[in-house]
C-alpha cells in the first residue's frame, strides 16, 4: 500500500530525514517510536504533504502512485488521513460544516454524490459515539477553545467520518489522560480492518498497550535504527532510547521488509 | 506565499468593462458656473442652487483631510469632470424607455431592470455616472405611500421632504468631501417610508461609474417616519482604468420614533491593478441619526474594492433607547488602502451601540480600523460593545486599529475587544489534509472570520458578498 525508499527531507538548511525505508501493507499497523527530535513527526507530515519540507532524495509510492507528486488534498482524497499532533483552530467555522465540506470534497473527488446536512448529521452522530463526544461539539468552531484532550478526540472523530485507508496518528496520545487515551484507542481499534492500515507515531509505549501494532520501528537521527514486532516497544520502555541506539547496529533500511 | 493565497490576491476584476454610450459631459474643472451648470442640467429650483453654492463657497475655505492612514498623490480638483450622463437618458422617463445599451450594462453586472427578469422582492434604482437610469417597482411601493426614486426626481416631486431633511445629518459644511459633494452632487437615491409602514421589499441602488476622468458624487437620503422600517442595499462597480477616479458620496439616514433602517453595502469599485495603478478613491461620508425614541439604525458593509477607502458609517443616537449597529468586513489586497470604521455618538438615555469590524489584509494592502465611541453627559445608561478583528494573509500587508473612546457619563459601559490573526500555511495545510483544495480552504477560513458580519446581510446581498470573497456563506450560517 505504502512504500517509502531512501527518503531524505529537509526543513530549511537542516536535514531531518536521512534515508528512511518503510513498507506498509494492507491491514497492518506500524508503530514509529523514537526520542524527541528524531524525525517522527516530520515523517508523518511528509507523507501527508506538508509544504514546509523539501524532499531531497528517495521515493514514496501509495497504491502504485507517486505520492510526492500529489497535492495534500489529493493524498487525502486518495485515503490518507493525518491526525495532527497540534490540531489547528478555525474560528467561526462549525465542526459540522467543516467536516461535511471535507467529507463531500473527498466524495466528489471519488465521483460520489455529495450528502446534504441532514444525511450528514446521521453519519456524524454514529461516529461521535465512537469517542464519547458531546453532540453539542458539532456546533462549536473547529478546535477553537477546545482543551488539548478535546482536540485529540476531535481528530479521531474526523478520522472516523472520513474513513481513510491509511491513517497516520501523530502523537495522538500526548496530552491525554489515561481515560481519554483509552477512549481514543478504542475508537481507533474499531476502525481497524483488513483493508485499512495505520502508522502510529508515539513517544511512549503506553499507547501501544491499547493500539497493538504489528510492527514497531525506532527512528533516531532521521533513520530507522531498529525494527521488530510489538515486543520491541516493551523492550524500549524498559531500557530507554539510549540503550537501543548503543546496542543496535545502525542498519539503514531496517524498517523495510520483504 | 502559497499558491492559494496568490490566487485569492490576484483574482481578475470582472466588472472592468466600459459601456460605449454617447455622454453629455460638462467641461473639466470646478467653479460657481460649473455648480450652476449641474443644477441647470437637472432643472433644479433656486433653493437647491443656493444650497449648492453655499456648500461650494464653504468648500473653498476647507482643506483636504490628511489624518487618515492612507497615502495618495495630490488630487487636482480642477482636472476632473463633475457631471457626465448618457445622452440617451431622459429625465423621469419610464423603464420602458431606457436605452437598451444601458440595460445590457446592468444585465452584465447581474442587475436586471426589465420587467420580466426583475429580482423579486428587490426594488432597484440604477445610477449610471451622474444620473439615474431607472427605478423598478416604483408603483407597487407607491401604493403603500413609500417614495423610492432618484434624488433628482425627489427634488422635483417631493421638495418639502427634501428641504426638511437634506443636510440635517451631514451638513453641507461637515467635512471637505461632504462639502464638495453638496456642491456638485448629481444623483443618488431618495427614500421615504411613511408612518407605520414596514417596507415590503428590499430597496437597492446600484452605482456604476462608466465615463473616464469623471467623479461620481451621489447623495442618498433615507427617511423612516414613526414606526416605519426599511432595509436598503447598495452595490457599486466601475471600469478598469489606469487613472484614479474620485467617488465622494454622502448618505444621510433619518429614523424617527420607533423606526428602523438597515443599510447594507457591498462595495466593489475597481481597486487598481497589482501595482496599484488606477482604481477608485472612495471618500464617502455616511451617517445616520436616530432622531426618535426606540429607533434603530444598522450599517453592514462589505468593502472589497477601491484603491483607497475612507469611510466611517456612523450613528448619532439622539433618541432615548435608540440603537446603532455597525458590522463591517473590509478586504484589502495588492496595493489597496482602507481607513474605515464608525462613530457612535450617544446622546440619548439608554442608547446602545454595537461595532463588529473584520479587517482582512492581503498582498501589500494596508487596512486600518478607526472608530469613535462618544458618550455625552446626558446619555445615562449608554452601552457600547466593540469588537475589532484583523486577519493577515501573507507577510507584506498591514493591519492597524485606532479606537477613540470618550465617555462623559459615569453610568456608561463601554467594551472594546481586539484581535489579530494570520492565515498560516498550517491552517491551510490542515484543511488540505482533510481533502479541501486551497481555494476552498481559504474561503472557509475567511468565512468563519467574517461570520458575525455576514449573518447581518440580507440574503440577496449575501450571495454577492459570497461571490466577492469567494466565500461559502453556508459556513457562516451553518
Amino acid at each position: 500500500m505504502l512504500e517509502i525508499k531512501g527518503l531524505r527531507a529537509n526543513i530549511g538548511e537542516n536535514e531531518i530525514l536521512k534515508g528512511v525505508d518503510l513498507t506498509v501493507r494492507k491491514g497492518e499497523v506500524h508503530a514509529i517510536m523514537g526520542p524527541n527530535g528524531s524525525g517522527k513527526s516530520t515523517l508523518a507530515q511528509v507523507i501527508a504533504g506538508h509544504p514546509a519540507y523539501e524532499i531531497t532524495a528517495g521515493s514514496v509510492t501509495y497504491d502504485g502512485q507517486d505520492l510526492l507528486e500529489m497535492e495534500p488534498e489529493e493524498r487525502a482524497q486518495a485515503g490518507i488521513f493525518l491526525a495532527f499532533q497540534y490540531p489547528v483552530e478555525i474560528p467561526g467555522v462549525t465542526n459540522a460544516y467543516f467536516l461535511r465540506s471535507a467529507y463531500n470534497a473527498i466524495r466528489k473527488a471519488r465521483g460520489e454524490d455529495e450528502v446534504d446536512p441532514l444525511e450528514f448529521l446521521d453519519v456524524m452522530e454514529e461516529k461521535m459515539k465512537l469517542v464519547d463526544m458531546d453532540p453539542a461539539m458539532l456546533n462549536r468552531s473547529v478546535n477553537a477553545g477546545f482543551s488539548g484532550g478535546e482536540k485529540k478526540r476531535n481528530e479521531i472523530v474526523q478520522l472516523a467520518v472520513l474513513n481513510p485507508r491509511l491513517a497516520i496518528l501523530d502523537e495522538t496520545d500526548s496530552g491525554l489522560d489515561i481515560d481519554a487515551l483509552r477512549i481514543v484507542a478504542d475508537g481507533v481499534n474499531k476502525l481497524r480492518g483488513p483493508e485499512k492500515s495505520a502508522i502510529v507515531v508515539t513517544h511512549y509505549q503506553r499507547l501501544l498497550n491499547y493500539i497493538v501494532p504489528d510492527y514497531v520501528h525506532v527512528l533516531a537521527g532521521g533513520r530507522f535504527v531498529r525494527s521488530g514486532g510489538k515486543e520491541l516497544a516493551v523492550e524500549l520502555e524498559e531500557h530507554g532510547y539510549d540503550w537501543i541506539q548503543s546496542h543496535a547496529p545502525e542498519t539503514a533500511g531496517a524498517g523495510s521488509r520483504a | 506565499m502559497s499558491t492559494a493565497i496568490e490566487s485569492l490576491v490576484n483574482r481578475e476584476y470582472q466588472y472592468g468593462f466600459v459601456t460605449d454610450v454617447e455622454a453629455d459631459t460638462i467641461p473639466r474643472g470646478l467653479n460657481e458656473d460649473i455648480v450652476r451648470a449641474i443644477a441647470a442640467k437637472k432643472n433644479e429650483p433656486e433653493w437647491m442652487v443656493e444650497w449648492r453654492l453655499k456648500a461650494y463657497r464653504r468648500w473653498l475655505t476647507m482643506t483636504e483631510p490628511h489624518w487618515s492612514n492612507v497615502s495618495y498623490p495630490a488630487i487636482d480638483y480642477q482636472d476632473m469632470i463633475y457631471y457626465s450622463a448618457p445622452k440617451s437618458v431622459k429625465p423621469l422617463a419610464s423603464l420602458d424607455e431606457v436605452d437598451p445599451e444601458l440595460l445590457r450594462t446592468y444585465e452584465k453586472l447581474g442587475i436586471s431592470l426589465t420587467e420580466q427578469k426583475m429580482l423579486a422582492g428587490v426594488a432597484v434604482d440604477a445610477i449610471f455616472d451622474s444620473v439615474s437610469v431607472g427605478t423598478t417597482f416604483k408603483e407597487e411601493l407607491g401604493k403603500q405611500g413609500i417614495i423610492f426614486c432618484s434624488f433628482g426626481e425627489a427634488i422635483q416631486n417631493h421638495p418639502d421632504l427634501v428641504q426638511k431633511y437634506l443636510g440635517t445629518v451631514v451638513p453641507h459644511s461637515d467635512n471637505f468631501f461632504a462639502a464638495l459633494n453638496a456642491a456638485v452632487f448629481s444623483d443618488g437615491s431618495f427614500c421615504y417610508v411613511p408612518k407605520g409602514v414596514k417596507c415590503p421589499m428590499e430597496l437597492s441602488t446600484y452605482f456604476r461609474i462608466n465615463a473616464a476622468d469623471t467623479g461620481q458624487f451621489e447623495r442618498t437620503l433615507i427617511i423612516a417616519d414613526e414606526g416605519a422600517s426599511v432595509s436598503y442595499l447598495e452595490g457599486c462597480t466601475a471600469p478598469k482604468r489606469s487613472g484614479n477616479q474620485l467617488h465622494a458620496a454622502v448618505v444621510e439616514l433619518v429614523a424617527l420614533d420607533n423606526a428602523s433602517i438597515k443599510y447594507s453595502t457591498v462595495q466593489n469599485w475597481y481597486a487598481g491593478d497589482a501595482e496599484g495603478v488606477g482604481g477608485i478613491y472612495n471618500f464617502v461620508t455616511k451617517r445616520g441619526k436616530c432622531v426618535g425614541v426606540n429607533s434603530k439604525i444598522s450599517w453592514t458593509q462589505v468593502e472589497t474594492g477601491s484603491a483607497i477607502t475612507w469611510k466611517y458609517p456612523s450613528v448619532i443616537l439622539q433618541g432615548d433607547n435608540s440603537t446603532g449597529e455597525f458590522y463591517s468586513v473590509a478586504v484589502v489586497n495588492n496595493r489597496q488602502q482602507a481607513d474605515t470604521g464608525t462613530k457612535m455618538i450617544h446622546i440619548g438615555k439608554n442608547t446602545k451601540s454595537t461595532i463588529i469590524s473584520k479587517g482582512i489584509s492581503a498582498g501589500r494592502g494596508n487596512n486600518s480600523y478607526r472608530g469613535q465611541v462618544k458618550v455625552m453627559p446626558r446619555a445615562t445608561g449608554a452601552r457600547n460593545y466593540t469588537q475589532c478583528d484583523s486577519m493577515l494573509i501573507g507577510n507584506e500587508c498591514g493591519a492597524h486599529t485606532f479606537p477613540y473612546i470618550e465617555v462623559q457619563n459615569d453610568s456608561a459601559i463601554v467594551e472594546h475587544e481586539a484581535s489579530t490573526s494570520k492565515i498560516g500555511e498550517d491552517q491551510i495545510f490542515y484543511c488540505k489534509q482533510r481533502g479541501l483544495n486551497a481555494e476552498h480552504a481559504i474561503s472557509i477560513i475567511v468565512s468563519g472570520f467574517c461570520k458575525e458580519v455576514f449573518q447581518n446581510l440580507p440574503m440577496e446581498f449575501a450571495v454577492e458578498a459570497q461571490q466577492l470573497l469567494g466565500i461559502s456563506l453556508e459556513g457562516s450560517v451553518g
